[in-house]
């Protein structure tokens, strides 16, 4: 076994991952930054995300509405005093990516650009094209390699953690390409993984988004919050799953019914808005739990198209004209035609809701810490409290730089607090993580590793879907642990130590399946109806509201080692200023304002 | 939007090299069924899952951004997620790891050196002094003209397609190569940037944009039309008119 010793290692070399580690090279070019990830940085998934990023610039914007609009959004299961720091930070660390090259989008005088977004009051998202994920993300790996403290790991794959007393000491990982495994101690362990959409069968995911940090956390007891809210994004490619973004609408894309009619104004968005006039927080302006919700209401009444890779509503992008199209959304063109045959400039794009975005993780608090003490996470893998029940679009943008930058100077702070630790323990168990990888080529079993995987991504869509019942999730529940039961049977064919995918697809799929199970546990649990969390049962159909009475409250999953389940339990949320109300949108929130307004002046 | 068609079957031979059993690379066959929007990257997941599953290729996004599945389809190189199947209907499909880098394992090459040159040629925002502590509550002024003057050269995935075209680094491995010096020129025009000067180096050696003979093969098979060429070609003539300047100022 190799032996590394860093000062801060990150796993995981996204949006989040690399902002971490240029905050640890700033604050203090002397710590040893071990930057480890399963592929190259700039494939990391953060590479897909289209639409833009949220933060405060214009006149008639404020933090406040951000944060309203923000924990809003998520129903009110947000950590409001995160959320407060959260929307402070988002624009200088937007225009510090401006500063080290990323193109945002610009106005004609040279300064950036925003645009509308789902659920946003005013319009904030920075954008780069339809390609601000991709913009940004290599914009900061470029940025990293001037750090020379950085040293990167890159198709490493982390089989553990090291822990010691409780502390997290380090990692231990497996070099793809030479094929060895490399012990790495740390004084911080950050976990910026991403999130777990492949748990899912229908997803906008990369296939490298399985839930591995998460599931590391998880097995050493550290606390899982809010795994029951995953966020079907309402307008997908049929078939492949690949994103249309949110800007589609933002810029002014329709809805349509097959009966060519706008039915997002029967689900409380409404009235309808002229074509080619968005309005904040109106019909395809709502957030995305509510328009994925309206699909499937309108898949019941049958008012869906039905192709023959499913049913879809379209996505009308004609109206806006070729120019506008190829310059705003140029990459929505391109995939459109490319995994559709459709070209948006003419004709409308089918489209459905599919799995997007892991609201919950690692439960850490406002500081990235987890509760145990060396352990990090931000980004999507963590639940720092700001998504709550629903994310906003392009609020997850923004938050890996936001957390990223965080995160780094928090470890820089306690790594030159720390000294060098390393022990026969950590050497032990790095061995013990090698010789449980290794075992895997021992297993004699008729399983398939396909069938396993695929299994489990129908049965999470069948239970924990757009809407759920307590007997579908049961269902799910079973069939997760009939899957596990298989997945200890499940042979490897590929006997060689490089670059061998089978071994490493088959620890990715013990972690999702591991993930999965928080997912469920948790959305059981929750007895109420909150964000994209949405129950059709209980007693009188009482599970179809929400509970702040019993239910205004994370959930936490937490491994127990005798039955190999999550057990869960509830924690409290942070209110600071916001108190919980009723969540609405279109007309009825113009109502609800100017009512706000009109009590304010008495 | 297409119908899907009744599967078809095609013939698919892909390079095999494990090299910790094989002595050298050799091919093996499969026949994958297909419908018209099966891309060359679901054909290998249907190889993985139904015929070979110790079959190793680089991929994740699935849509054209994460630059990892670049590899030669009947000898053009190519992104396994955006080439079709439907598209070499009636023929015969061989599946090939990228030209000119070192076969790691099966599709999986070694693409240490591509990484290295793009970390080598400084491709990052050098500020120049008046820029150094610019405050975080503003931005440069940068208008949709100047940005558009570089923003295609900013497109480009790391994919490698272009080294695997490039007769140039065929030839000779040190050539910077397309993508890194496409970044390279890209850094070099944003109206941000006052690093030219530390670039020059990279730019001007023989082993920079002079290295580059013009076939424009690169450009040709370059899957986000980033035209590696052409900001070659812009780079050459920035290095020349560098050289001129340096001859009539010396000490700059």
């Amino acid at each position: 076994m190799e032996k590394y010793q860093a000062d801060v290692a990150i796993v995981g070399a996204g949006g989040t991952g690399l902002r971490a580690a240029i905050a640890v090279a700033q604050a203090n070019p002397k710590l040893r930054v071990a930057l480890i990830s399963k592929v190259y940085p700039m494939r990391s998934h953060t590479v897909a995300a289209e639409g833009g990023a949220a933060g405060v610039v214009r006149d008639d914007d404020s933090y406040q509405k951000h944060f309203e609009d923000t924990v809003a959004g998520g129903d009110w299961l947000c950590e409001q005093d995160v959320v407060e720091y959260f929307v402070r930070h988002t624009t200088p660390e937007l225009y510090q990516l401006e500063h080290w090259g990323c193109p945002w989008s610009r106005k004609p005088d040279g300064n950036v650009n925003v645009r509308r977004f789902g659920g946003m009051k005013v319009p904030r998202t920075w954008f780069a094209a339809d390609k601000s994920g991709f913009h940004m993300l290599h914009t900061l790996f470029q940025t990293s390699v001037q750090f020379p403290s950085i040293h990167r790991f890159d198709e490493h794959f982390v089989l553990d953690l090291l822990e010691e007393d409780g502390v997290c000491r380090g990692v231990v990982c497996y070099d793809l390409q030479n094929g060895v495994f490399r012990q790495i101690n740390a004084k911080c362990v950050f976990m910026a993984t991403g999130g777990a959409g492949r748990a899912y069968a229908f997803n906008t995911d990369g296939g490298i988004v399985t839930g591995d940090g998460i599931a590391l956390a998880y097995r050493h007891g550290v606390p899982i919050r809010d795994m029951e809210f995953v966020q079907y994004h309402p307008t997908g490619l049929l078939g492949c799953g690949l994103l249309m973004t949110e800007g589609c609408r933002g810029e002014g894309g329709v809805l349509y019914n097959k009966d060519h009619y706008r039915y997002l104004q029967d689900y409380g968005l409404g009235p309808e808005t002229p074509v080619g006039q968005p309005k904040n927080k109106y019909m395809e302006l709502g957030p995305r739990d509510r328009l994925s919700q309206a699909f499937w209401n309108e898949s019941k009444k049958g008012r869906t198209f039905k192709y023959p890779l499913g049913e879809a509503v379209h996505l009308d992008l004609t109206h806006l004209g070729e120019k506008y199209l190829h310059e705003r959304l140029p990459l929505i063109c391109e995939l459109a035609m490319t995994y559709s045959g459709v070209d948006p400039v003419k004709a409308p794009v089918p489209v459905r809701p599919v799995v997007h975005y892991t609201m919950g993780g690692i439960e850490t608090n406002g500081r990235t810490e987890t509760r145990m003490p060396g352990l990090y996470a931000g980004g999507e893998c963590a639940s720092v409290g700001i998504h709550g029940a629903n994310r906003l679009g392009s609020n997850s943008l923004v938050e890996t730089i936001v957390f990223g930058k965080m995160g780094g100077d928090a470890m820089a702070e306690r790594a030159e607090k720390e000294k060098d630790f390393d022990s026969p323990e950590l050497a032990r168990q790095a061995e013990a993580a090698e010789k449980r990888a290794l075992a895997l080529f021992d297993v004699k079993g008729d399983e398939s590793l396909s069938k396993v995987r695929d299994e489990m991504g129908d049965s999470m869509e069948a239970g924990v879907g757009i809407y759920r019942e307590e007997e579908g999730m049961q269902k799910t529940i079973d069939t997760l642990k009939a899957l596990k039961k298989r997945y200890v049977n499940i042979p490897l064919t590929d006997r060689g130590r490089i670059f061998n995918t089978e071994w490493m697809n088959l620890i990715e799929l013990g972690y999702t399946l591991d993930v999965a199970q928080c997912m469920v546990h948790s959305a059981i649990n929750r007895k109420e109806s909150r964000g994209s969390h949405q129950r059709l049962d209980g007693p009188n159909g009482a599970y179809k509201e929400r509970d702040d009475k019993n239910f205004l409250k994370h959930s936490l999953a937490i491994y127990n080692k005798e039955t190999g389940l999550p057990d869960i339990s509830l924690s409290e949320v942070k209110i600071t200023t916001f108190q919980p109300a009723k969540r609405v949108y279109g007309a009825e929130a113009d109502a609800a304002e100017a009512a706000r307004k009109a009590k304010e002046a008495k | 939007m297409e119908q899907t068609a009744n599967n078809k079957t095609m013939k698919i031979t892909v390079l095999r090299y494990r090299p910790e059993q094989d002595d050298k690379p050799w091919e093996q066959t499969f026949d994958v069924p297909y419908h018209h929007e099966t891309s060359v990257l679901e054909a290998l997941f249907y190889i993985k899952d139904h015929f070979e599953p110790s079959l190793s290729f680089r991929w994740s996004c699935r849509m054209a951004v994460c630059g990892s599945c670049g590899m030669m389809v009947n000898g053009v190189p190519h992104l396994a997620c955006k080439t079709f199947l439907r598209d070499y209907e009636g023929k015969d499909m061989k599946i090939e790891p990228l030209d000119n880098f070192p076969i790691e394992r099966d599709l999986v090459v070694d693409l240490s050196d591509l990484i290295e040159k793009i970390e080598r040629i400084k491709p990052y925002i050098i500020p120049a002094p008046k820029d150094r502590n610019m405050p975080l509550n503003k931005s440069y002024i940068q208008t949709p003209q100047q940005m558009a003057a570089y923003l295609q050269f900013a497109q480009c995935i790391n994919c490698g397609c272009c080294y695997a075209a490039c007769p140039q680094y065929k030839l000779n491995p040190d050539y910077i190569g397309p993508a890194a010096l496409t970044l390279l020129y890209r850094y070099n025009i944003d109206n941000r940037d006052g690093g030219k000067k530390l670039r020059a180096p990279f730019l001007n050696e023989e082993n920079g944009v002079w290295g580059c003979t013009f076939v424009g093969y690169c450009s040709e098979v370059c899957p986000k039309k980033v035209d590696p060429a052409s900001a070659i070609q812009l780079g050459k003539k920035m290095s020349a008119t560098d050289f001129v300047l340096k001859l009539i100022k010396p000490e700059e």
